[in-house]
């Protein structure tokens, strides 16, 4: 399997340099971090939507624009937002759509698909728990019968774009076994507590749910029966995210390259310094693995791979952990400049450091990696 | 002119007669048996190559004249499917996918037509002599000497870390023909049978005890002209050129048939190899073993996206063939990883238990490590080459490029 990106693939990834590069500017997504505005306006995500970001999963039969290779669109979208900082709830809005296609019926599908490819709903998936509990197909958040209803109780953590969410998909445990629901946000017993902004390009917010009364119609799927479909969509998670990790740490890294050839110690650009070029080798060899895995991982899901869960593990766990070392290496290199609040490296630092730990760690996923291997 | 066979047809004619005219493979890599074993599985891999050649399969992308198949890539990775899980002669995967192409790109037609059919057919195995005693990484600062003697040359000096030189036939080797031109520019590249007089071929014993490596000394070796391999005084272009054919061997990109590794030179089931050795060891709910087995999973997961990347890549022109020494350092610091983590996992154990045992062939296996990160150019170097031929980062200063090399030696010696 060799990869070249297609005529169309380039150009998509060219509109979408372009588009961040307009609509948003590391200088202002530094900017509204610093007055306490959100990182993005509704007008913006609607943009993004018209631009096709929200309809790549989506069969033309249901409106949409899918191409041969969805995922891999969406991987290069996913890169490009890495490089950009840029805000948006790119990832949540992907796998909520993939969510409803594979498991949602038919009323849910026309009612929901729609306005979220539109951009005019945001949905978030609230599918992670405190401390750090990623695994898809073991929620604490319990909902049980009650007459035609449901009534879900839990709390979701780091829930991303929990603030500006319409819809929430929520995994929780049923007599029956794991379910995913369509909660409205505004339902009541729904609560998002903002967590303080780490990544200044993206908020996150626990949600508490506390006896939300939901209908049977807003399951999606069979309780007990979703097993693959929530695999899958935590697979796409991971895979946009990897992307997006991978592609924000080759831009900071070809910007510290730059900075290596112009500054000059000891008569000599630092970037000729041995010492520096052998770290900078390294980082080339697992910046161009992490690269690689993204890709063939989106491959995987486009041709649904036998062995995808191997490999999203494996691309978690090494894009989490190189990209880290990658951006806080180029800190080091760019010295004291790095760490001041006006330079773009602290704003790669905070994504990387996200990232690294959204959807589970590095650790987390090479335990995941033995289980798979039948350890 | 017929029209040409599709990949697809070539591929299903190879996989037909591979399965009624090929053994099956065996396991263990050549790295990893004794000296008469390996000796025995070269000459298994010449017969099993003339059986290749006479079905009219060898030499894929080599052209028709030459003896090979005239054919594309994608026949190439069409024979490399169908003939996967066969014993194959990986013995002459140097020979073809680094020592003919550069015949090929540099030899004179009398070399070629005199020796590729040979090559293809089994009869002849190549290989290198570059690495020096007194240096391996400066390559362009050998010492060994060719001096013009009328219409020929006398061979002087030594190589080393050749592999099998011991049951090869010929070699290319470079030499300095000029004493006066700077490092670069007087050197020149010379074919010739292993076996002239004045050549001794020694073996070299491993840490581990084997002897794949070999050291030769040349005492007046006789060298015609006609055994010059481009001009003379431009062996550097040609030692380039054998080097670029190396480095696309090792990424999968050269001209050998069968894939580089398939024999076992590469890792084979690591991970399998360390799951039965965390349970031979009584590790299996050890959290730190675990980590480190899905450390080596990672690392086994890697490899292929990484190396399919950088080739599409360098075919796609977007980045320089230098960048082959991406692939080359990843698999140095992998294969150097996969066995720290055996020993991690293996304890005492690895160390105490001989050969045979399989959680102590992992200790036997981390006295090699080195090897990875050193031979083929060392990591060091390969982050060199990276970090200026792919990245664009300066060099540093390097007092002996542009000095004639009689004086580079004279320097060496009064500073020593």
């Amino acid at each position: 399997m060799e990869i070249e990106l297609s005529g169309e693939q380039r150009f998509l990834q060219e509109t979408v340099r372009k588009f961040l590069e307009q609509e948003s500017p590391l200088s202002a997504v530094r900017e509204r971090a610093a007055k306490g505005e959100p990182p993005f306006e509704p007008g913006y995500w609607r943009q993004a939507a018209e631009l096709g970001w929200t309809a790549m999963l989506i069969p033309e039969e249901y409106g949409g624009a899918a191409g041969e290779h969805p995922v891999l669109d969406l991987v290069i979208v996913a890169e490009e937002i890495g490089r950009a900082i840029a805000p948006g709830p790119f990832l949540p809005a992907a796998v909520v759509i993939d969510a409803l296609l594979r498991s949602g019926s038919a009323e849910q599908q026309q009612e929901h698909l729609p306005a979220l490819a539109d951009g005019s709903v945001i949905a978030a998936w609230a599918m992670g728990e405190a401390p750090d509990g990623w695994e898809p197909a073991e929620p604490a958040t319990q909902a049980r019968r009650d007459g035609d209803d449901y009534l879900i109780s839990g709390e979701k953590a780091a829930v991303e774009a929990a603030d500006v969410a319409d819809l929430f998909l929520v995994t929780a445990t049923t007599p029956d076994g794991v379910a995913q629901f369509l909660v409205p946000a505004r339902a009541a017993g729904v609560s998002v507590r903002p967590l303080p902004q780490y990544d200044l390009g993206r908020l996150f917010g626990d949600v508490t749910l506390t006896d939300v009364r939901v209908p049977a119609s807003a399951l999606v799927g069979e309780p007990g029966g979703i097993g693959a479909v929530l695999e899958h969509q935590y697979q796409l998670a991971i895979t946009l995210l990897c992307a997006e990790t991978a592609g924000l740490t080759e831009k900071i890294f070809e910007t510290t390259i730059d900075y290596m050839r112009n500054r000059y110690a000891f008569g000599r650009p630092i970037g000729s310094y041995q010492a520096l070029k052998h770290r900078i080798s390294d980082h080339k060899v697992w910046l161009e693995a992490a690269l690689g895995l993204s890709t063939a991982l989106a491959n995987a899901l486009d041709s649904e791979d036998a062995h995808v869960a191997r490999l999203a593990s494996a691309t978690k766990a090494h894009v989490g952990e190189q990209s880290l070392k990658i951006v806080s290496d180029c800190s080091q290199f760019t010295g004291g400049i790095a760490q001041t609040w006006e330079h773009d490296l602290h704003l790669y630092l905070r994504r990387s450091t996200v990232n690294r730990s959204l959807y589970g760690s590095p650790e987390q996923h090479k335990e995941r990696l033995c289980r798979l291997a039948g350890l | 002119m017929s029209e040409q066979e599709s990949p697809e047809a070539f591929g299903a004619r190879a996989r037909a007669w591979a399965a009624s005219n090929l053994p099956r493979a065996e396991g263990r890599g050549i790295m990893e048996v004794d000296d008469e074993e390996e000796l025995r599985i070269v000459a298994r891999a010449r017969e099993l190559q003339k059986l290749i050649f006479d079905a009219g399969f060898a030499g894929i992308r080599y052209p028709t004249e030459y003896g090979g198949q005239g054919l594309t890539r994608e026949h190439q990775l069409a024979w490399r499917e169908a003939t996967a899980g066969y014993q194959l002669p990986d013995a002459f995967n140097v020979t073809h996918g680094i020592l003919a192409p550069t015949l090929l790109q540099f030899g004179t037609e009398e070399q070629k037509s005199e020796h590729l059919p040979k090559i293809l057919s089994g009869q002849e195995l190549w290989v290198q002599f570059l690495s020096e005693p007194s240096g391996g990484s400066d390559l362009a600062g050998l010492l060994t000497r060719a001096d013009r003697d009328g219409d020929t040359f006398r061979l002087n000096g030594s190589k080393i870390w050749s592999t099998g030189a011991h049951f090869s036939d010929y070699c290319m080797v470079l030499a300095r023909t000029n004493m006066e031109a700077p490092k670069h520019r007087g050197l020149s590249m010379f074919m010739m049978p292993i076996r002239s007089p004045g050549v001794t071929v020694t073996p070299i014993k491993l840490i581990t005890g084997g002897s794949h490596f070999c050291q030769e000394f040349f005492d007046d070796v006789n060298l015609p002209n006609s055994y010059l391999i481009g001009a003379e005084n431009e062996g550097w272009r040609v030692a380039s050129g054998l080097l670029f054919h190396e480095r696309n061997m090792v990424g999968g990109n050269s001209l050998n048939d069968h894939v580089y590794g398939s024999g076992g030179e590469d890792d084979g089931d690591v991970v399998g190899e360390l799951i039965a050795m965390v349970k031979a060891v009584g590790r299996s709910q050890d959290a730190l073993a675990r980590q480190l087995v899905g450390e080596a999973i990672v690392l086994e997961a890697l490899a292929d996206p990484t190396i399919s990347r950088i080739n599409a890549q360098l075919r796609a022109g977007r980045m320089p063939p230098p960048a082959a020494s991406i692939v080359r350092l990843l698999s140095g610091l992998k294969g150097f990883r996969l066995a720290e983590i055996a020993l991690q996992i293996g304890g005492t154990r690895a160390v105490m238990d001989g050969r045979d045992d399989p959680v102590g062939v992992l200790g036997q296996r981390w006295l090699g490590a080195r090897t990875g990160t050193i031979a083929g150019g060392s990591v060091e170097m390969q982050r060199n080459g990276i970090s200026e031929h792919v990245i664009g980062l300066p060099r540093e200063a390097t007092p002996d490029r542009d000095v004639p090399f009689s004086q580079v030696l004279a320097n060496r010696r009064q500073r020593g």
